[in-house]
């Protein structure tokens, strides 16, 4: 018991030693950071009060919207504070007005934007394609139509070798092998872009199923988000699926040409994209409600879209100013950042238009 | 000094502080600020639930007024474009994978619990139980990528020899029908399985413990086997905790979101084969929430969270009372 004693007093010293040597030190390095923090607090809280800009919404336009704050913020030290938290969770909040700028990939009709006191514009326009896992067949082989595509995802044509698709690849050596039609599971603006094209190619398409961000697929699996449809076409063999065209890129999927309006075979390009864009007349159009899936023109990729950028109207005018501001630097000195991530920026007489609508809707310009 | 001598002061001490007023109160009102904070922290996880309840029962209301209630349950209709919603293949996808996965892992947290309390060396007990602990600490985002990305592309091998295998079996051969795709209903409630294990085996393994080693090395000293202890005497002892420890999976199971979502392959459509596409409850929610645009949609969706919740309150229910039908059945037989 003595000697228990005396080994556990030893232990204690010893334990004790180390622990004052310890705080001393902590100590002394302690106020360093601590004093750090402080000030790194005080400069933050001084920054937040003026120069945040708050937004919120679709995913799809978050890595353009992050790329943009990132180098807006390195140029004016003002920062934008994006959440992708999804379309319809944008737009919830600019109608609450807890943020200062909203984010959609599926545009407000004249009216609804009219009833909430609301304004929209186009920020970028992107695109994607089918993706397909067929055994002996590469990148960009596969030729498919917008009614062919319809009637996949339909659940019409069931195997590869139908002879829709054989007509339309007439090289091509099309297995005898069932078709798994991949969609996404979640909701999102790809999957309204994709629906809507789908709906102008198709009466059939329109009729049963239609467009939203989504739908009651008649047919198929759901992968979630762009990484799940990937990566269950990757390994399901005879799937299709859709995806964004930077998600294609990135990862080297085997991605279909298409049949555009003007009945041109085209590939998936940034151009493609652009001239989507640049086939509609933005100024004529109330609001921006315009939606891209198929337009016209020779090299138009016929499945682009599009994402909206909401204010309010009574908002407090240096807020929307600064949103303003920030899309106007965008449109002006981000677009080689947007073309690196595959989104195509908007055409000058687009970007125009947007100035002029600023000015007649909310009364004032930047 | 030695052990009675310890025993008999602390044996005595509390006699004669009994007196001392001072003492005394002090600890009268630490032991009633103890009462009070305790009934504060029941009265208030029990508000929490009610307060949610109420509140998503106040948001579901102009999907209650516009479906009904019976209407919702039974339509198959879920569609987003012509804003009809109804929760049957959700609720379906919810039960079957979570019966999947109980059917899998129930067996498998017994043989772990009974390897535990009665065959492993004491050496290997302490190792393997703190692995089957681990998997109650992996996040569910973690076991989705790994059904999706790991196990959905072996099982897609596997799949064509068990639709050849199981498909034939008249009756159940329904169940195993479909293309090899890894990931389905089936999937899901693999997945689901081992993220229960845990749970229901570590409850086992602990009650199991507990048993009287006098009533278990008498069974032994009759001669009975490893099995027979651990079916007749160990399991009836515990019944109504292993009862419990199921059920406590089946509600995480029921509820699992990240990696149902990740695997199951989001379907609206109900299929006789557990090899296809389904969706549960709360695969649509973590699916469908971010992007629903309208009133009822959103609406449409927490209605879906407030079922499920009622299926979990249902589950509870038809525990306590197959935990009192097995009390009573005990106390009929001795």
């Amino acid at each position: 018991m003595k000697v228990l004693g005396a080994k556990n007093r030893k232990a204690a010293g010893r334990r004790s030693d180390i622990s004052l040597r310890e705080n001393s030190r902590s100590g002394f390095r302690g106020w360093l950071p601590g004093a750090g923090l402080v000030l790194a607090l005080i400069c933050t809280v001084g920054a937040y009060g003026q120069t945040t800009i708050t937004g919120a919404g679709s995913t799809w336009v978050y890595p353009l919207v992050a790329k943009w704050s990132a180098a807006y913020q390195a140029k004016t030290g003002i920062q934008v504070n994006y959440q992708s938290i999804g379309s319809g969770g944008g737009i919830a909040q600019i109608k609450a007005g807890t943020v200062a700028f909203g984010a959609s990939d599926m545009p407000l009709t004249p009216d609804a934007l009219s009833a909430a006191g609301l304004i929209q514009f186009p920020t970028a326009v992107a695109g994607e394609d089918l993706v397909y896992n067929i055994p002996g067949i590469g990148a960009e082989k596969l030729v498919l139509s917008g009614p062919v595509v319809a009637d996949i995802y339909l659940g019409n044509i069931k195997k590869w070798n139908d002879p829709a698709i054989a007509r339309l690849n007439p090289g091509l050596n099309l297995p005898d092998m069932y078709i798994t039609v991949v969609h996404r599971s979640d909701g999102s603006g790809t999957t309204f872009t994709f629906c809507d094209y789908l709906s102008k190619v198709s009466p059939e398409w329109k009729e049963k199923v239609g467009e939203n961000t989504s739908v009651a697929w008649p047919t198929g699996v759901g992968g979630k988000g762009n990484e799940g449809v990937a990566s269950y076409v990757e390994r399901i063999r005879g799937s299709i699926g859709y995806v964004e065209y930077a998600y294609i890129l990135e990862n080297h999927l085997a991605d279909a040409r298409m049949i555009n309006r003007d009945g041109r075979i085209v590939a998936p390009s940034l151009t493609g994209f652009q001239d989507a864009s640049a086939h509609v007349d933005w100024t004529r159009a109330q609001d921006f409600y315009v939606i891209l899936p198929y337009q016209p023109g020779p090299d138009t990729w016929p499945i682009a879209g599009c994402t909206w950028q909401i204010l309010r109207k009574n908002a407090p005018r240096a807020s929307n100013q600064a949103v303003m501001k920030f899309f106007d630097w965008g449109f002006e000195h981000g677009q080689q950042m947007a073309t690196s991530i595959a989104f195509g920026p908007l055409p000058p007489s687009t970007v125009n238009a947007i100035k002029a609508y600023w000015k007649s809707e909310l009364g004032y310009g930047m | 000094m030695n052990d009675s001598d310890a025993v008999a002061q602390a044996g005595f001490r509390p006699v004669s502080a009994e007196p001392k007023a001072p003492g005394r109160s002090w600890r009268l009102s630490g032991d009633f600020l103890f009462h009070k904070a305790a009934v504060f922290a029941a009265f208030l996880a029990a508000a929490a639930l009610f307060a949610t309840v109420i509140a998503i029962t106040i948001d579901s209301l102009m999907s209650i007024h516009t479906f009904g209630i019976w209407g919702f349950l039974k339509s198959s209709q879920w569609n987003p474009v012509t804003q009809t919603f109804g929760a049957f293949p959700f609720i379906v996808g919810t039960l079957v994978s979570s019966a999947i996965a109980l059917v899998l892992a129930v067996p498998v947290s017994f043989g772990v619990a009974v390897f535990i309390a009665e065959i492993a060396p004491s050496w290997i007990k302490k190792p393997i139980a703190g692995a089957i602990e681990l998997l109650a600490g992996i996040p569910s985002i973690v076991y989705g990528m790994w059904g999706l990305l790991v196990f959905a592309p072996v099982f897609a091998n596997m799949e064509p020899w068990i639709s050849n295998t199981f498909g034939e079996i008249p009756g159940i051969g329904v169940l195993f029908q479909g293309p090899p795709m890894g990931i389905g209903m089936l999937t899901a409630g693999i997945i689901l399985a081992v993220m229960i294990l845990p749970y229901i085996s570590s409850i086992m393994r602990d009650v199991f413990l507990i048993v009287p080693s006098s009533l278990r090395e008498s069974a032994y000293a009759m001669g009975c086997t490893t099995w027979e202890v651990a079916w007749h005497i160990t399991l009836p002892y515990t019944r109504s905790a292993v009862i419990g420890g199921i059920f406590l999976g089946l509600g995480r199971a029921l509820g699992e979101t990240m990696a149902v979502t990740f695997v199951i392959g989001n379907s609206n459509m109900i299929s006789s084969s557990l090899l296809m596409p389904g969706a549960t409850i709360p695969s649509v929610l973590a699916n469908e929430f971010t992007e629903a645009t309208t009133k009822l949609y959103v609406s449409s969706l927490i209605y879906l969270g407030l079922v499920l919740i009622a299926i979990t309150l249902v589950v509870r229910f038809l525990a306590v009372l197959l935990i009192r039908r097995l009390g009573r059945g005990e106390g009929a037989s001795t």
